[in-house]
């Protein structure tokens, strides 16, 4: 059928998702994916969802007709296409994988074969759009420059390359993600070693050799294309940090600040040209132009033919909805026939106009991943990003700073020459040593030389940090309003402000209101104004005018969890959606309250009303006082809100007081001792010394642990007095209560995740989440199962009886999480959350009981016996549901890969099956780890588990795998009378274990590391799976999970199971 | 130094002094625009009007020498949110406060610019006085009170040529056009230039007879002030009706109207930026122009005049071009030449105008 052809109402489209969470591919395509869905079916259409990630809105029942929570990969896409016989395939909302898992179908012939068209982009356009070196050759085709380059498809063919180019040489893989794989050589050494690295993560195995741009400036268009070929600019972004740092590892800003209308106008007319050339027939795409400053000079660097998590930011930035309308015109709509929610009365054929500026920084993770490289280049690292919004950059960007919440470096320590090396090598504490080297004096146009970012920038920064030092060490009495004023209208926070003029916040916050000075509220209306907006999407500044407006009914805020960051991601804001969901159907105005523009929760149509602020005291204070809502709902934000229990007034649900005695040990401690639910020994310790005399009182082995942090920041399990003395300082430092943890570690203990909701009186547990890693291995980190499998009926009991009894105790209204650990038949309590916790949305995939929409209601004060039985009667018992974590070890090189209970993957997703087997086969499959059917594998097993891993060996010699063993394990296994040749270890004598596992003879590795740190040769050989890509399974209880999820992959094809009809 | 905006209905607004220490009259508008200040202030169609820009940072990359629509500043005052003082481009000659000062107009910065601009989007565009000398607000309101405002106003007979002028004489011309000068921007008499014609330009003060001989088409440009105040031009623009084919922008759209005998109105606060979606209809294309009026063509005296709209603006459906077959008019109320603003159109325009200048039939005009 001709493309121009609507797609007819009624058809069937697949719609395919991005899977898990990772570097580079974060909840922005959840953003995306909801709105494609919900778009799709308003214009009748039935929608087919896949995607293997639980933890999202859009997999959520009711967004599509059918949905296939399942492995990304072609044998399970091929099944939903055979079962559902979809009409078309969506491909450019998923990112990335959403579509190379779409060409991957199209070049199998199974689209075709099925009669499904794919809609939104054809598959030559992505090829040449993906392909660096097609995409040139079509650029000097229709006459847009192009950075120099070749690509190679050998390391010679690349030395070859290098002569033209020189150094430094910038390398980038085809069709990977992210920049994974890419870099900046700046000698022949880094220059080998990247090569060699791009070429195996291509795809395609090519990489690109290109002609260094670093340092000049580098812009974003964001361009929408309809079958009527009408092309349209939604945003321009320009990067704050210039060429040679990854768009997502560098600050930006929108809309471009530093072009004249010229220039723009020239960008413009290229990324028109671009479209047309590489024949995007609709939706977004995001063009990237790099332009040199001294002469104006244009270079475009990419397309990306889809969605991307620019065109969300760019959602963000303008409140046009581009995934959205991405999906309306895949399916044949023209721009001009789809009407501008925001003015209604104008088309959504048009180029927003921001009266506003919004600048983005991201949030990276480095202190998780000792070791890695800080530099940011041209490969993406951050894990998530944080959105300011304010009437002037300098407003916005120090909006942003503060809503980062601790992500943000204090470089004041460092020496000036510290500084000028942060200037010149950009890493994540750039901006601060920018700040830093402004208040010592330094002027813009150094800082311009240093950093190559544009001198109009820094003199914006300069402006404020000179403004600043005119108040410091004054008293807050002598500063006058006016000067007060100007402050707030810079974004400068009153906690800024406390610190420049010695005394507290609330002192600043007092003498503010006293004198009037409060934010006013603006809107995000998509035409700066020369409309009327029906969608209160909102950004706090210091001006006269208010438009936050009044609304009928009460208000109810829900606070968000900021930007993501491991230990902190998108879970969390599945949750804070659906609380907003559920305060709108109980017919109150949910506001909700965020600032991570990656998100669901910040599309203006998830609330009724939005405030794009920064969940901090200040801003969720003046939003309160603007609203005067019934209450705050905390508990569905993670740990950021409960920060702020205290500062908010009322609080809807578990009391800030049990709050904070879940935090507090002590109180913990004796809480449970009432109840007397036992507990691994533990003290609380205030200093290095204290910490010493419990480690002496509770003995090894310990875990240790700061207070008030997620994610298992600095915290690590002590074997001896050496690993203690080695945690102790840093985890001190860590601690916001500068207080440590202390615990006896419950070697070899099982860990179950209890997720139960709470009325103060009636209490239903949801779900019991047993972990397949033995507890040490953060919850976050290790897959988990529901049903649990090896629960005793007493044990259950157990758990449920204490889970009841402390959610009473506490009176928690609403969810509250316990961790378990079971070490010989006694159970005991690892940690108590009383809020939602990671494993909300997965328990609810897998029960099909909407979590967080009954404990928004409880909330609001109804009780559970109220409540419909049905809406919590837990679907699915005859199956099995296992949530496997995807970890960025890729991205951070030099980083060990055991686990430990410091929390360090990035997403999740989930695998259904009729058998634990399929179903932890699925999960792995769709977390990105093939497990082997056949082939070689290589044990090495440490002593306490030696006994434990024959059954495991046997398993496998049974299935014809061939076992490699260092020799202890080996003699061991052999005595056993299992089959099993001898390697050397690394520096014993070769070949050794890394030389076989390069050699490709190896296809799993099953190693539990001796208990002390990570012997050297146990790491190089961890390190050589990974860059082998052999999956490397570091703790027993998992090790016997992949013999079952080998057996039933054996046994034959893992079958697809629909959402909807699981009973 | 503190500045104030005072408004014809009372509301006033303060912010910072910057560009010239003066008063001055006008009546209040707003751009949307987030690029082109410079083309903003130097296009004579902004003459006696106060321009608030909706881009809360203005100045940052500076004034340049290529980029002007004309010699001179014509905006009777600029409001803006954030002044840049030290720009930051490198083809950037200076800064716009200094550029103000010299051109003689006040600007005033740190206003709430989006408070304003709904004041205006709700009221409507109205009189209003700028002052940066401290002039006192008894004293402004008077100024204000004496001034007459936009409707009735012939400014274009004030901002165009003093005398006829051939801009461009190429050996051997595409085409051969005349420039009806109502306040052109130079980027019309560029893009004509472009396409190897040949361009006269005349005041407007001239008779038919001299703008028609030894042309192929006339051009009415673009302006300042109210249409309906120049029946001369009209008068004359009628004797030419059939015997040249006439094209027209925005004033000059206006001008063409009413001499093929439609009407014109004031909108409410008028169509001012660079985002302005209109569809052709003979295309089905829609393009998104530049735009900068505050008078417009009435819809229903044109159709009765028997002309046919060709391009409607969609945002309010208001007329945004159309033709007169019959008598060879043709006209668009936007701006093909931009500056500020895409170039969508200007293509696609110009060689309409070059092909009806020459009178060649329209070659895939209806489906390209
Ligand atoms: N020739 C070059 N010189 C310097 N930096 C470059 C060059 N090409 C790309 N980059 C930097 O690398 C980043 C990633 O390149 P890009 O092509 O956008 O890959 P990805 O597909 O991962 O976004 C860009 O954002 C840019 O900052
Ligand atoms: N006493 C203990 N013995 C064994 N493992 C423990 C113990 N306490 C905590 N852990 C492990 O550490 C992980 C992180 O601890 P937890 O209290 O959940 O930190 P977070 O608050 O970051 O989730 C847990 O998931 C568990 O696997
Ligand atoms: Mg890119
Ligand atoms: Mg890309």
């Amino acid at each position: 059928m001709s493309a121009r052809q609507r797609l007819p109402a009624g058809a069937t489209v697949l719609v395919i998702g991005s899977g898990p969470i990772v570097i580079g591919q974060a909840c922005e395509f959840d953003y995306s994916g909801t709105q494609a869905c919900k778009a799709l079916r308003a214009l009748g259409y039935r929608v087919v969802l896949m995607n293997s990630n639980p933890a999202t809105i859009m997999t959520d029942e009711d967004l599509a007709d059918a949905t296939y929570v399942e492995p990304l990969t072609l044998d399970a896409a091929r099944q939903v296409i055979e079962r559902e016989q979809p009409d078309a395939v969506l491909p450019t909302v998923g990112g990335q994988v959403g579509l190379n898992l779409a060409l991957e179908l199209h070049a199998a012939g199974i689209l075709d074969q099925h009669g499904v068209r794919l809609i939104g982009a054809d598959p030559v356009a992505i090829r040449v759009a993906e392909d660096r070196q097609q995409f040139k050759d079509a650029m000097v085709e229709i006459g847009v420059g192009v950075a120099e380059s070749g690509t190679a498809t050998t390391l010679p063919e690349a030395e070859a390359l290098l002569e033209q180019v020189g150094l430094p040489a910038i390398i980038r893989p085809s069709f990977t993600l992210g920049g994974a794989g890419g870099g900046i050589a700046w000698n022949v050494d880094e220059f080998r070693a990247i090569v060699t690295e791009g070429l195996r993560l291509s795809p395609v195995d090519q990489v690109l050799v290109e002609r260094s741009l670093l340092g000049w400036k580098e812009f974003e268009l964001e361009v929408m294309r309809d079958l009527a070929d009408n092309v349209i600019i939604i945003c321009s972004i320009e990067n704050f940090d210039p060429m040679g740092i990854h768009t997502g590892d560098s600050i930006t800003v929108a809309p471009a600040l530093t072009l004249t209308d010229r220039e723009y106008q020239h960008l413009r007319d290229l990324a028109q040209r671009i479209i047309r050339r590489i024949g995007v027939e609709t939706g977004g795409s995001n063009i990237q132009f790099a332009v040199n400053p001294e002469n104006g000079e244009v270079v475009v660097i990419e397309l990306n033919p889809r969605v991307s998590r620019s065109s969300a930011l760019a959602s963000k930035a303008t409140g046009f909805p581009i995934a959205k309308i991405a999906a309306q015109l895949a399916v044949g709509l023209t721009l001009d026939e789809i009407a501008n929610d925001i003015t209604r009365v104008t088309p959504a054929c048009f180029e927003p106009a921001l009266d506003y500026v919004i600048v983005k920084i991201p949030r990276w993770n480095f202190e998780k991943f000792q070791g890695a490289d800080r530099r940011l280049g041209t490969a993406m690292r951050s894990v998530g990003e944080v959105m300011g919004i304010g009437r002037t950059f300098p407003e916005a960007c120090l909006k942003a700073i503060d809503s980062l919440e601790g992500g943000y470096p204090d470089v004041s320590a460092a020496t000036d020459q510290g500084i000028r090396e942060a200037l010149a090598t950009a890493t994540p504490d750039r901006l601060a040593s920018i700040f830093e080297a402004l208040r010592r004096g330094w002027r813009s146009s150094q800082i311009a030389e240093a950093t190559r970012i544009d001198k109009w920038f820094l003199d914006q920064l300069e402006e404020v940090v000179r403004f600043e030092q005119s108040l410091t060490g004054r008293f807050v009495e002598q500063v006058s309003a006016t000067e007060l004023r100007r402050a707030k209208r810079f974004g400068i926070s009153d906690a800024m402000l406390a610190k420049l003029l010695g005394c507290r916040e609330e002192a600043i916050a007092r003498r503010r209101e006293a004198e009037g000075i409060v934010p006013t509220y603006k809107r995000v209306d998509t035409c700066a104004a020369e409309f009327a907006s029906h969608t209160p999407y909102l950004y706090g500044t210091y001006e006269d005018e208010d438009e936050a407006g009044e609304s009928e009914s009460d208000r109810v805020v829900v606070l968000g969890n900021g930007p993501n960051r491991i230990g902190q991601g998108i879970e969390f804001d599945y949750c804070c959606c659906h609380a907003a969901y559920a305060v709108g159907e109980a017919g109150l105005t949910s506001v909700m309250v965020n600032c991570n523009p990656e998100t669901v929760s910040t599309d203006y149509d998830t609330s009724d009303k939005l405030y794009f602020e920064p969940c901090t005291v200040e801003h969720v204070r003046a939003i309160l006082a603007r609203e005067r809502p019934r209450g705050v709902i905390l508990q569905f934000g993670g740990q950021t809100p409960l920060k702020l229990a205290h500062d908010v007034g009322t609080v809807l649900g578990t009391s800030p007081d049990a709050i904070d005695l879940c935090e507090d040990r002590e109180r913990f401690s004796a809480l449970l001792k009432s109840l007397d639910v036992p507990q691994p020994q533990s003290a609380v310790a205030h200093s290095v010394a204290e910490a010493a005399q419990v480690a002496g009182r509770i003995g090894f082995p310990l875990l240790v642990r700061p207070s008030y942090v997620l994610g298992g920041r600095a915290m690590a399990i002590c074997y001896d007095q050496a690993d203690f003395d080695r945690v102790v300082v840093d985890a001190i430092a860590t601690s916001e209560a500068h207080s440590l943890l202390i615990d006896r570690y419950l070697e070899g203990a099982r860990e179950y995740d209890v997720d139960a909701l709470c009325d103060g009186e009636q209490v239903l547990i949801a779900g019991i989440v047993e972990h397949i890693e033995e507890a040490g291995v953060h919850s976050g980190d290790s897959a988990g199962v529901l049903p649990p499998v090896l629960l005793s009926d007493a044990e259950r009991r157990r758990i449920e009886d204490d889970t009841s009894r402390i959610a009473l105790a506490l009176g928690v209204v609403g969810l509250v999480n316990v961790q378990f650990a079971v070490q010989e038949g006694e159970v005991y309590v690892l940690e108590v959350n009383p809020r939602a916790s990671r494993t909300v949305p997965f328990v609810a995939k897998a029960t099909g009981v909407s979590l967080a929409k009954i404990a928004t209601r409880l909330c609001l004060g109804t009780k559970l016996a109220e409540l419909d039985p049905a809406c919590l009667k837990p679907k699915g018992n005859d199956l099995y549901f296992i949530k496997a974590p995807v970890f960025p070890w890729r991205k951070f090189a030099g980083t060990d890969v055991v686990l430990g209970p410091e929390m360090r993957s990035t997403g999740e997703v989930m695998g259904v099956g009729w058998s634990f087997g399929e179903a932890y086969a699925k999960a792995l499959l769709a977390a990105g780890v093939g497990l082997p059917t056949e082939g070689g594998v290589f044990l090495s097993i440490r002593d306490s588990d030696k006994a434990a891993s024959v059954g495991i060996a046997g398993a496998l010699a049974h299935m014809g795998f061939r076992l490699y063993a260092t020799r202890g394990t080996a003699k061991f296994l052999e005595d056993k009378r299992i089959a099993c040749e001898t390697v050397f270890k690394v520096r014993e004598g070769r070949p050794d274990a890394v030389d076989l596992i390069k050699n490709g003879q190896i296809q799993l590795i099953l190693n539990t590391p001796l208990g002390k740190k990570a012997q050297y040769d146990e790491l190089a050989m961890r390190l050589a799976g990974l860059e082998q890509g052999v999956p490397c399974i570091t703790n027993l209880a998992a090790m016997k999970a992949v013999v079952s999820a080998i057996r039933s992959q054996r046994a034959g094809e893992l079958r697809v199971i629909k959402l909807q009809e699981i009973a | 130094m503190g500045a104030i905006l005072l408004l014809e209905d009372g509301r006033s607004f303060t912010g910072d002094a910057f560009g010239a220490v003066t008063t001055r009259v006008g009546e209040a508008v707003f751009n949307t625009a987030m690029t082109g200040y410079q083309e903003v202030l130097t296009d004579p169609s902004y003459a006696e009007q106060v321009v608030t820009m909706t881009a809360p940072h203005i100045g940052n990359t500076g004034i340049n020498l290529e980029d002007p629509e004309s010699e001179k500043v014509w905006a009777a005052g600029f409001v803006v949110r954030a002044l840049t003082r030290g720009p930051s481009s490198w083809r950037s000659s200076g800064g716009l406060h200094q550029y103000l000062v010299q051109a003689g107009v006040p600007g005033m910065q740190g206003v709430d610019t989006r408070a304003l601009v709904r004041h205006l989007r709700d009221k409507g565009a109205m009189k209003c006085v700028i002052s940066t000398d401290g002039t006192p607000v008894e004293a402004l309101r008077e100024q204000l009170a004496a001034w007459p405002g936009m409707a009735g106003r012939a400014l274009a007979a004030e901002v165009t040529c003093a005398a006829p002028y051939v801009y461009a004489d190429p050996p051997s011309p595409t085409a051969r056009f005349a420039v009806l000068d109502g306040g052109a921007k130079r980027n019309i008499l560029r893009m004509l230039e472009q396409t190897g014609a040949y361009v006269r330009v005349h005041p407007l003060s001239d008779p038919a007879e001299a703008f028609c001989s030894g042309v192929d088409a006339v051009l009415v440009s673009n302006g300042p002030g109210d249409p309906a105040a120049l029946p001369g031009v009209v008068e004359e623009l009628r004797k030419a009706v059939g015997h040249k084919p006439l094209l027209g922008i925005c004033l000059g759209c206006q001008l063409l109207a009413l001499a093929v005998g439609a009407k014109t109105y004031k909108l409410k606060f008028g169509h001012r930026g660079a985002n302005q979606p209109v569809r052709d209809e003979r295309t089905g294309r829609v393009e998104i122009t530049s735009q900068n009026h505050g008078f417009a063509v009435d819809k229903e005296s044109l159709l009765a005049a028997g002309a046919t709209v060709t391009h409607v603006h969609l945002n309010d459906g208001s007329v945004s071009g159309f033709a007169h077959e019959p008598s060879r008019v043709f006209a668009v109320q936007y701006h093909p030449e931009a500056c500020p603003g895409p170039h969508d159109s200007a293509r696609v325009l110009l060689d309409e105008f070059v092909r009806r200048a020459r009178n060649t039939p329209s070659p895939a005009g209806a489906s390209s």
